[in-house]
C-alpha cells in the first residue's frame, strides 16, 4: 500500500482498453445491430463492456438480452472498455463493426429468402 | 470445433413459427441448427407431438436443443415430445420459459457463440420477469 504510486503503469495483463465510436447507422443500436454486437463480442475471450458515457452504467457486451435492452440512437456515442488477453483486438473489431454501420443494411437486400 | 445448441420453435400458428424461424436465420445466421413447427394439417391452429419430434430431429445437436413455445398445448406437447425421445437424448432437450419470438432470437444469439444448453436457456429466460 505504501509503495503504491498512482503513476505506476497498470500491468499489461489487466490493462483496460477503451474506445468510443459514434453511432452513424440509421436505426442505432436496435435489434439486428444488437445481435451482431453480441455475436462479435462472444468471439473474444476478453471481458467487454459498453456504455453511453465513460462513467457508465456499463453493460456486458456478451449478454444478448442486456445488449438488446440497451437503447442507443443514431448520433449517440458508444464507449467501450475491454480487458483480457485479446482486449485490444476485440476493441478494434467492435469499433470497426459500429463504424461500418453493423454491416446490416447491405446484407438485408442480398440475403436469400428461406422456404 | 464443437456443435452449437439447436433451437426449436413451437407455435400454434404455422405462420408465427415460420416467421420466427426467419427472424432467427436473418438476425443470427445459420450457425445454429433450427427446427420449427406449428398449426394443424388442415391449416388451422394447433401443435402436435409428432411435428415437434420432427422439429427436434431437424435441430438436433449433441450440445442439446432448446425449445421455445407459445401457449398451453405448445408447452405440454413439447414436454410429451421430449418424453418420447430415446433416453440418451431426453436430458439434452429443454423447454425455455420465455416469449417465443424474443426468446428464440436471444437463445439463438447465445447458442451461436458456442454456449452450453444451460447458458442458452438462462439467456432466453432472462427475458421473463421472475
Amino acid at each position: 500500500m505504501s509503495s503504491f504510486s498512482p503513476y505506476d503503469p497498470v500491468p499489461k495483463t489487466n490493462a483496460m482498453h477503451t474506445g468510443s465510436v459514434l453511432l452513424t447507422n440509421n436505426v442505432g443500436l436496435h435489434a439486428r445491430p444488437s445481435v451482431k454486437l453480441t455475436q462479435l463480442a462472444k468471439r473474444f475471450g476478453a471481458h467487454i463492456e459498453f456504455a453511453l458515457a465513460t462513467t457508465g452504467p456499463w453493460v456486458d457486451a456478451k449478454s444478448p438480452v442486456k445488449v438488446m435492452r440497451f437503447k442507443a440512437a443514431k448520433g449517440e456515442t458508444l464507449h467501450f472498455r475491454a480487458s483480457g488477453a485479446d482486449a485490444a483486438e476485440a476493441l478494434a473489431a467492435i469499433v470497426a463493426l459500429v463504424e461500418g454501420g453493423f454491416a446490416v443494411e447491405a446484407e438485408e437486400s442480398s440475403r436469400p429468402s428461406q422456404g | 470445433m464443437s456443435e452449437n445448441v439447436g433451437i426449436v420453435i413451437v407455435s400454434h400458428s404455422a405462420d408465427v413459427a415460420r416467421g420466427t424461424a426467419l427472424m432467427v436465420e436473418q438476425m443470427v445466421g445459420r450457425e445454429v441448427p433450427l427446427g420449427w413447427c406449428g398449426g394443424d394439417p388442415g391449416g388451422g391452429l394447433g401443435t402436435s407431438v409428432e411435428a415437434i419430434m420432427a422439429a427436434i430431429e431437424r435441430a438436433w445437436s449433441d450440445a442439446g436443443v432448446a425449445i421455445l413455445v407459445d401457449l398451453g398445448g405448445a408447452e405440454t406437447n413439447s414436454e410429451m415430445a421430449i418424453e418420447m425421445l430415446e433416453s440418451s437424448r431426453r436430458e439434452k432437450v429443454v423447454v425455455c420459459e420465455a416469449p417465443v419470438v424474443e426468446g428464440a432470437v436471444m437463445a439463438a444469439t447465445e447458442a451461436s457463440g458456442g454456449a452450453t444448453l444451460d447458458a442458452v436457456r438462462r439467456t432466453a429466460e432472462e427475458l421473463s420477469p421472475t
